[in-house]
């Protein structure tokens, strides 16, 4: 049988077309020849799957009518909203995401202010450590009770001003009739101040020049017991160079101690041009100490280290103190020594000169 | 009437491709789908996608004959679109776990299941179709889907007589059942 005639007699027979002699006809020759049989299924079911796609292609043509007609009566909103309409749908969506982004945006905003601030102001006690011992242990505290007592007992003798200092740093002279620089950081706040020299004296200073952005600050011995210093150290103008062979002499404990290193660059924390920054081992109470050269020249003062940092020190430059003394002119002549006698003398012996000119810083 | 003879009615409408059926539909279920898509991440278009595809379900239903509808058009819309909406929010990687589902909702999954399957067959059909080229396509649906005569179908493409378009149509069809039982097979 032609297949052409078989695939019309299978369709005639799906939509009832057959008279009932040709449909028993029809059903008979299935039931005799499965190959037929099988034609006759996979053509039905191909026929209906064609059948069914038209119909749903029809109904969704009926569907996308009915869903524009109603669009068109404003039942249902427009297709791909633009422009304006779609700003104003997006804010409506987002609204309370964007509430939330906002305040949390304004929330970092003030936090990281706050922190910038804190940090800043407090640059110098973050990266830095001020170089003064104020926690004086309790040994220290108690001889000087028990020197004080002894003073008092002592017929012939004037009391001396003493008090429980609650800090120690390091100071040196700069005019041997009793002015003494150190840093600005070191007297910061205190009631009382006494200077003291490797002997044990101790002498009423006041401040008379203090400038917390340079860190220096210039002391004046009020006590006429205080005898004129003939300097050994001389002060420079100018600047350092890097290299240089340095040292110090501090108060980081109830005695003079000596520190040796280098100058290790031109400026300071953080770029700060006004000090330099020195390789040298320095502890808490060697603040103010003067830096030295081999010729015998006061190149700065110590001023601090960096915290994170073992070995960075900074040291203000000899400039500054030049500085200061334009400043307070008027009131106080200071006269800075220019001549080094100790250049040319061996370490040991300069040290014992220059032992003379450095004080211990003390207040309260 | 009472609902129940009313969505009988609806749905009868519904399986013969009736226009105003169609539209009641949408007019009583449009706004509350759109409303639960927007509410959960979806745009108003997305609302119309997955709401023609619900409708698409609920015509397979109503037109297979064996369907019986055991819970309100209401409610087994609601369903299918929300099952249908959760599965495109997985696609695009939007989930939201928190769908909100305060309606009645019955399950469709396996319902949904079927319908795709279905779709899938469509699809190849379709695409076989589209492969035929032209005049085949337009003759076979003339015949097949517009249920037109041969005389008509051999006037209208301009064959000297309806023999001569039986013809053209056999080997039309043919050719489209090859293409489309290769891929049906293919795709099992």
């Amino acid at each position: 049988m032609d297949e052409n005639l078989l695939l019309d007699a299978i369709e005639r027979y799906k939509n009832g077309e057959m008279t009932a002699q040709e449909k028993t006809f029809f059903e008979e020759m299935r039931k005799n020849n499965p190959d037929v049989d099988q034609v006759a299924v996979e053509h039905t079911f191909f026929l209906n799957e064609l059948e069914r796609l038209g119909k749903r292609k029809s109904y969704q043509n009926t569907l996308s009518e009915v869903e524009s007609n109603l669009v068109n009566e404003g039942i249902i909103s427009k297709k791909q909203s633009k422009g304006t309409a779609k700003i104003a749908y997006l804010w409506n969506r987002y609204k309370k995401t964007v509430a939330v982004a906002a305040c949390i945006a304004a929330l970092v905003s003030i936090s990281t202010a706050t922190i910038l601030s804190t940090y800043s102001d407090k640059k110098q006690s973050i990266g830095l450590t001020p170089l003064v011992a104020d926690k004086l242990n309790k040994l220290e505290n108690k001889v000087d009770q028990i020197e004080y007592k002894l003073d008092n007992a002592a017929v012939g003798i004037t009391p001396k001003p003493k008090f429980a200092a609650n800090f120690r740093a390091t100071g040196f002279l700069i005019d041997g009739r009793g002015f003494i620089a150190t840093n600005a950081h070191v007297i910061n706040n205190a009631r009382n101040l006494i200077v003291e020299n490797k002997r044990g004296d101790q002498f009423i200073a006041i401040p008379v020049y203090v400038n917390k952005s340079t860190d220096l600050a210039i002391l004046k011995v009020t006590d006429t017991s205080f005898k004129k210093i003939i300097m050994p150290y001389s002060i420079p103008r100018a600047s350092a160079e890097l290299g240089e062979q340095i040292f110090t002499l501090g108060y980081p404990k109830e005695e003079v101690v000596y520190g040796e290193g280098y100058l290790s660059a031109k400026s300071g924390y953080f770029g700060d041009t006004t000090s330099y920054q020195i390789s040298i081992s320095v502890n808490p109470g060697n603040s103010g100490g003067p830096v030295i050269n081999r010729n015998g020249e006061v190149i700065g003062i110590i001023s601090g280290k960096e915290t994170n940092a073992d070995g960075v020190v900074f040291a203000i430059k000899s400039k500054s103190i030049y500085k200061a003394l334009e400043e307070i002119k008027t009131s106080e002549s200071i006269k800075l020594p220019t001549v080094a006698t100790i250049k040319g003398l061996e370490r040991v012996q300069q040290i014992k000169k220059i032992e003379d000119c450095v004080f211990m810083v003390k207040g309260n | 009437m009472n609902i129940l003879e009313h969505e009988h009615v609806l749905l009868q409408g519904l399986a013969a491709n009736d226009k105003k059926a169609v539209e009641t539909i949408y007019r009583e279920n449009y706004l509350t789908i759109q409303s639960f898509i927007v509410k959960n991440n979806g745009y108003p278009d997305d609302a119309k996608d997955i709401f023609q595809e619900a409708m698409i379900v609920l015509y397979e239903k109503a037109s297979s004959g064996t369907f019986e509808l055991t819970c309100q058009i209401k409610t087994y819309l609601y369903s299918v679109c929300r099952r249908l909406w959760l599965k495109r929010l997985q696609q695009m990687q939007r989930f939201n776990p928190s769908v909100e589902s305060i309606d009645e909702v019955i399950p469709v999954e396996e319902e949904l299941d079927v319908h795709e399957k279905r779709n899938a067959d469509l699809i190849v059909m379709e695409n076989a179709m589209n492969k035929i080229g032209e005049p085949c396509k337009s003759i076979l649906e003339a015949y097949y889907l517009q249920k037109k005569s041969m005389p008509e179908i051999a006037q209208f493409f301009g064959y000297t007589n309806a023999d001569n378009a039986k013809t053209q149509k056999y080997k039309c069809l043919v050719r489209l059942k090859k293409i489309f039982f290769a891929q049906y097979k293919n795709g099992e």
